[in-house]
């Protein structure tokens, strides 16, 4: 059998008007703690326009973490409704959320979440185990995204032998080496030194630079600095929605 | 597809990395593997002996023993009954059809002598066409002869056992002088050795004389003509259940047994004592192999309950992986395979012990031990279906995680 590998899947952006990445409208989420009913979003509204690198900052309980996480596609809303790429995710099954967030998303957490003992290589090659890119271009790509962070030759070291900000640049290319529609991260530099959380952001920046759409959690006023578009979340809602620079990158 | 290579990958990282923790987890499926297929062997090992055994007698065998009597409601045992006679025997030879032949027994418990040595053995006394019905030819020497019956002469053939105990081993005893309760007799023949009956009975510790002569000068006179066990060997064994029927028949109307009245004989086949015998040793099989099947169980309860704790121990791991797209099926099929891996490759290991501890067994006891290729299939199969059945739970369980508390869990 000749090994040519079939045209891969990507979900593009809809070739209509709107170049929404993320579109949420009255987005509620409820848990129930107990007979008491957290509200922990209260309605939200956000549009998100590919290529925007986009800061969400707040107090602790404010939502931001369940925010990300339905963003994210690791939990489904209450209520209203989620619009990834034009396309509603409010209502999927969890085997439709496993998929999106294999094809779409890429995710970066403030502990890294590597798996321990294995290399990484096979970390970054971990989404694509469950993607339909043919097994023999996985290798390859993964080897890519690692070169594209900054770790060539390090492919077979473990987390263990990497420092914290390694390791970080490990998750980044796992979020990347899918080229995913959008970076969710959680407090990316809250493990990492100051010296290193610069270097993390600059990474960062560098990704956003080549069209990647960023939303990133925080409570680091500087961290929170680096974006261009910063949300502010208080009991559930954003209260504040400030442009702090010119968007940069433009739709690739 | 390539998904199933990376799982099975993925399950075998999973246990080398802990060799200890994933040998200990098999040792309950090795141990009952090993016991299914030692117990097994043996089961079989003694089957196929006992099979061996009862075809050494001859499978188309048919005998016939005096039956019953009833006492005042009180019944005898068998032999009890009226006895089976010389003129039985000749009636069944002359008129039944299809019969290979004909033969008969007395016997009785003496002591024999040769020079200085002594035994007490069984004499029967025995028809010329006994070493044909029986298929046991001799191995030096002659049998008994019809003129040496007619004539009632002092002649004895030996089982191997006896000529051992009065002559010593391997020496020809054809030609010497025997002296049976003072009688003297001499060998005409040895017989070749027949080995144990099913029942452990040595067939070769025996001395064959001349019927005729055993009623007048060994066994006494005092029941002349009768005789203890009529033996027919069928042409084929097919012809069992017509031959069967046949001796009835003939049998009721010699003894004069009128209809709806019970037989006074027995009639006992080979094939029947085999499916006897056969139905004893299956028994035993599945008994044994029931204990060994516990054991298998509770290598299943083990790998389960070690799953139970990784799939904890990997809460993380498994948020990870759904994070990045792994569906509720790539998980439980992880797990799932874990849990196989486990079992099969114990499963194996058990075979290989099992098969081992059989070999050892038949060389120190001597048991025979036959290792049964439906054994060692059935049991795999069996080890891995304890993988799938007690897997599927904690598979299960890791599958249903929600990923956002997978991935806060520490």
């Amino acid at each position: 059998m000749v090994d040519v590998p079939p045209p891969r899947r990507r979900i593009e952006p809809p070739a209509t008007v709107s170049t929404a990445v993320i579109l949420t409208r009255g987005l509620t989420r409820t848990y129930q703690a107990g007979d008491v009913a957290v509200h922990a979003l209260r309605g939200v509204d956000l549009r998100i326009e590919a290529g925007e690198y986009v800061a969400v900052m707040g107090p602790s309980g404010c939502g931001k973490s369940t925010l990300m996480n339905t963003l994210g596609c690791l939990d489904s809303p209450t209520g209203g409704v989620y619009e990834l790429l034009g396309r509603d995710v409010s209502r999927l099954t969890p085997d439709e959320l496993a998929t999106v967030r294999n094809r779409t998303l890429g995710f970066v957490f403030q502990d890294f979440n590597l798996l321990p003992r294995t290399s990484a290589i096979e970390n970054v090659e971990l989404p694509l185990l469950y993607s339909s890119v043919p097994p023999a271009e996985q290798r390859p790509r993964a080897r890519a995204a690692l070169a594209r962070v900054g770790l060539a030759g390090r492919e077979a070291s473990t987390p263990t032998q990497l420092s914290g900000g390694q390791q970080q640049r490990v998750a980044i290319a796992r979020a990347l080496v899918t080229e995913p529609a959008l970076l969710l991260a959680d407090e990316p530099t809250g493990n990492l030194d100051s010296q290193t959380s610069i270097e993390i952001l600059a990474l960062l920046r560098e990704q956003h630079a080549r069209g990647l759409t960023i939303v990133m959690v925080t409570h680091d006023d500087e961290v929170g600095a680096q974006a261009e578009r910063l949300l502010l979340m208080r009991d559930g809602t954003v209260v504040e929605d400030r442009r702090q620079r010119p968007r940069s990158g433009a739709p690739a | 597809m390539k998904l199933w290579l990376v799982t099975i990958r993925l399950a075998l990282r999973s246990l080398r990395r802990n060799p200890l923790r994933s040998g200990l987890t098999s040792l309950g499926v090795i141990v009952g593997v090993g016991a299914v297929i030692s117990m097994v062997s043996l089961g079989q090992g003694a089957r196929a002996a006992l099979q061996e055994q009862i075809a050494s007698v001859g499978t188309n065998m048919v005998m016939i023993f005096p039956g019953t009597t009833t006492t005042g409601g009180a019944r005898a045992g068998w032999g009890s009954g009226k006895r089976l006679t010389v003129g039985d025997a000749r009636a069944i030879e002359r008129q039944i059809e299809g019969l290979h032949g004909v033969s008969y027994h007395r016997r009785d418990v003496a002591q024999v002598q040769a020079g200085g040595a002594n035994w007490t053995t069984t004499i029967w006394g025995v028809p010329p066409g006994y070493s044909r019905v029986r298929e046991w030819p001799v191995a030096a020497g002659e049998f008994i002869s019809q003129t040496q019956n007619d004539t009632a002469a002092k002649v004895a053939v030996l089982g191997t056992s006896v000529a051992a105990q009065l002559f010593g081993e391997g020496v020809d005893p054809v030609g010497a002088t025997i002296r049976i309760k003072d009688v003297p007799f001499q060998v005409i023949g040895l017989l070749t050795s027949k080995g144990q009956s099913a029942y452990g009975q040595d067939q070769d510790d025996a001395v064959f004389i001349p019927f005729t002569t055993a009623e007048r000068k060994v066994l006494g006179t005092q029941n002349l003509g009768t005789v203890d066990m009529i033996q027919v060997s069928m042409a084929s064994q097919n012809d069992e259940p017509w031959v069967v029927e046949q001796l009835t028949d003939l049998l009721r109307q010699r003894r004069r047994i009128q209809p709806g009245q019970d037989d006074d004989f027995g009639i006992r086949t080979m094939s029947e004592m085999a499916e006897t015998a056969d139905t004893m040793a299956r028994v035993m099989s599945n008994l044994l192999l029931a204990i060994a099947s516990i054991s298998l169980l509770v290598g299943g309860i083990g790998i389960m309950n070690i799953l139970l704790v990784s799939v904890t121990e990997r809460t993380r791991e498994i948020g990870i992986r759904m994070a990045v797209g792994a569906k509720a099926r790539h998980i439980l099929a992880q797990f799932l395979c874990e849990a196989v891996t486990l079992s099969a490759a114990g499963g194996i290991a058990g075979i290989a012990i099992g098969i081992g501890v059989s070999h050892v067994i038949s060389r120190v006891s001597g048991w025979p031990t036959l290792v049964s290729p439906l054994a060692v299939v059935g049991s795999f199969l069996f080890s891995a279906a304890v993988g799938v059945f007690f897997g599927f739970y904690p598979a299960r369980k890791a599958s249903r995680l929600n990923p956002i508390a997978a991935l806060r869990h520490d």
